[in-house]
Order: structure tokens, then sequence, then C-alpha cells
């Protein structure tokens, strides 16, 4: 690694052998932490949302209530301070997915709102749903088969 | 609604944040790599009916990471698709994520309006 240049593939390897072993446990017990308390916040949505939805529409606006608090909180800077040191436990709760929407179309904005902030937006999420839905159809159409059958 | 109903979202949910954090640590995948990998982890599990039990569990411990997203578009297709047939299968999946997809395109649209990004400290 001495005198190889650093190159786009080979980067991550090298902060990764640079990076003193503590780091690893550090990581680990943030994104657990975090991780863990936005779902605690998200259960505490769920249980104000069941006094007047059903368990599984108050599920479903808590979720939704996360994803535009994350948001706001991309839009101040706050969120993209958090998963500097949380790592994975602000990235695979929903609010990550609103993060990875809002961030580049905040970033990309000047370049304009059909290019920039409309195209950028799904850089990420864009993935996810078009994985998702693939899925969804083909579990989905499985089940059917199974169900004829 | 009792203190034992938060702590499993908070155990479960940590859990699996934890989970992806020993796996960013050990093969650096980026985060839209460990977003999909948890959404179609989270959306097979769904298809062999475990993570609607572990949601019965954990609640938003399992509802809230992306791994919810995922069961939510397996759970809405199948549900539509056993009373529809494959016109139900095309419709569930992306019904029941709706909510949260909007709000995040209406939201992300405001935020990129109302604020500016943030420049980079050096």
């Amino acid at each position: 690694m001495q005198n190889e240049p650093i190159t786009q593939s080979n980067y991550k390897q090298y902060v990764f052998e640079k990076m003193p072993k503590s780091a690893h446990w550090k990581n680990m017990f943030w994104a657990f932490v975090v991780g863990g308390t936005i779902c605690t916040i998200g259960q505490g949505f769920i249980e104000l949302y069941k006094l007047w939805f059903s368990q599984q529409d108050a599920s479903v606006l808590a979720s939704a209530t996360l994803v535009a608090l994350a948001a706001l909180l991309t839009g101040v800077g706050v969120y993209d301070r958090i998963g500097r040191f949380a790592g994975a436990g602000s990235t695979i709760p929903i609010t990550g997915f609103s993060n990875a929407v809002v961030s580049p179309a905040l970033e990309f904005r000047s370049e304009g709102y059909v290019y920039g902030v409309g195209a950028k937006m799904f850089q990420v999420a864009g993935p996810v749903i078009v994985n998702g839905v693939t899925i969804s159809v083909i579990v989905a159409l499985i089940t059917l088969i199974m169900n004829a059958i | 609604m009792t203190a034992i109903t938060f702590l499993k979202a908070f155990l479960v949910g940590g859990g699996i944040c934890l989970a992806g954090q020993i796996i960013i640590n050990f093969t650096h995948l980026t985060n839209g790599k460990i977003l999909v990998l948890f959404l179609v982890i989270g959306a097979i599990l769904e298809g062999f009916g475990i993570y609607g039990k572990l949601i019965d569990f954990a609640g938003a411990g399992a509802s809230v990471p992306i791994c919810g997203f995922g069961s939510a578009l397996v759970r809405g297709a199948v549900d539509a698709a056993k009373e529809e047939g494959a016109y139900g299968a095309l419709k569930g999946g992306l019904a029941a994520c709706a909510t949260g997809v909007s709000v995040a395109i209406v939201s992300g649209y405001a935020v990129s309006v109302f604020f500016r990004p943030k420049t980079k400290k050096k």
C-alpha cells in the first residue's frame, strides 16, 4: 500500500486498514443505539396514532412521520451529522431512505428542478423501489400459482 | 402500551442496525447497496411469512428499518393478489408503500426549495 496510488476502488480498503480496531466496536455500538432509538421513537408515534387509527394504519403513518422528520433534519444539516458516527444506525431505518431522497435533491437543486431535484432524488431511492417492486410482484405471482395448484 | 413494547422496539431495531454495521465493517458496501440488501432480505422473509411475525413481536423495531419497507411491499402485493389475482399482484405492492414514498418525495421537494445545502467544513 506504501507507494501504490490510491484509486477509488482501493480507497475504502486503505481506510479500513488505517482505521483503529476500536473504531469497529464504536461504530457497532452507535449503530445499535441510534438505530434502536429511531425505532423506539417510531413506536411512540405508533402508540399515538393508535388512538385514532387501526394498528396497520398507525404503523404506516408512524413511518411516514419519521420520513418527514428526517427530511427536515436533513434540510438543517443535522441528519448527516448523526450519520457520521451512527453509520448503519442512521442508514437502515426508514429515515435513512428519506435522507437518501432529500440529500441529493438539496445538493443538485442548482441543476434545476427537472434534471437536478427531480432526477437526483431517486439516485438511491430508485434502486430501492425498483428492487422492492420487482420482488413484491414475483412473490405475489408465486403465491397465486401455489394457491392454484 | 407498556415499557416492554418500547424495549422490544429498541432491541430489535437496534439489532437490525447492528447487523448492518457489522456487514458494512467487513464488506465496505455503500449505503445504497446496504439499503437494497436489507430491503430484499425483508421482502424474502415476508414471502416466507416470517417478517410479519417479527413485526407482531417488535412493532416499530421491525417496521421502521428498511426491511419493513420490503416486507410491506410484499405483503401488499400478496394480499391484493389473493383478492384480485394477477391485477392485485401488480397493484398491491406500491399501493401499500404509497404513503411513505409520497411523503419522502414531497418533503424532499419542499426541503430543496426552502433549504440551502450546507457547505462542507474543511
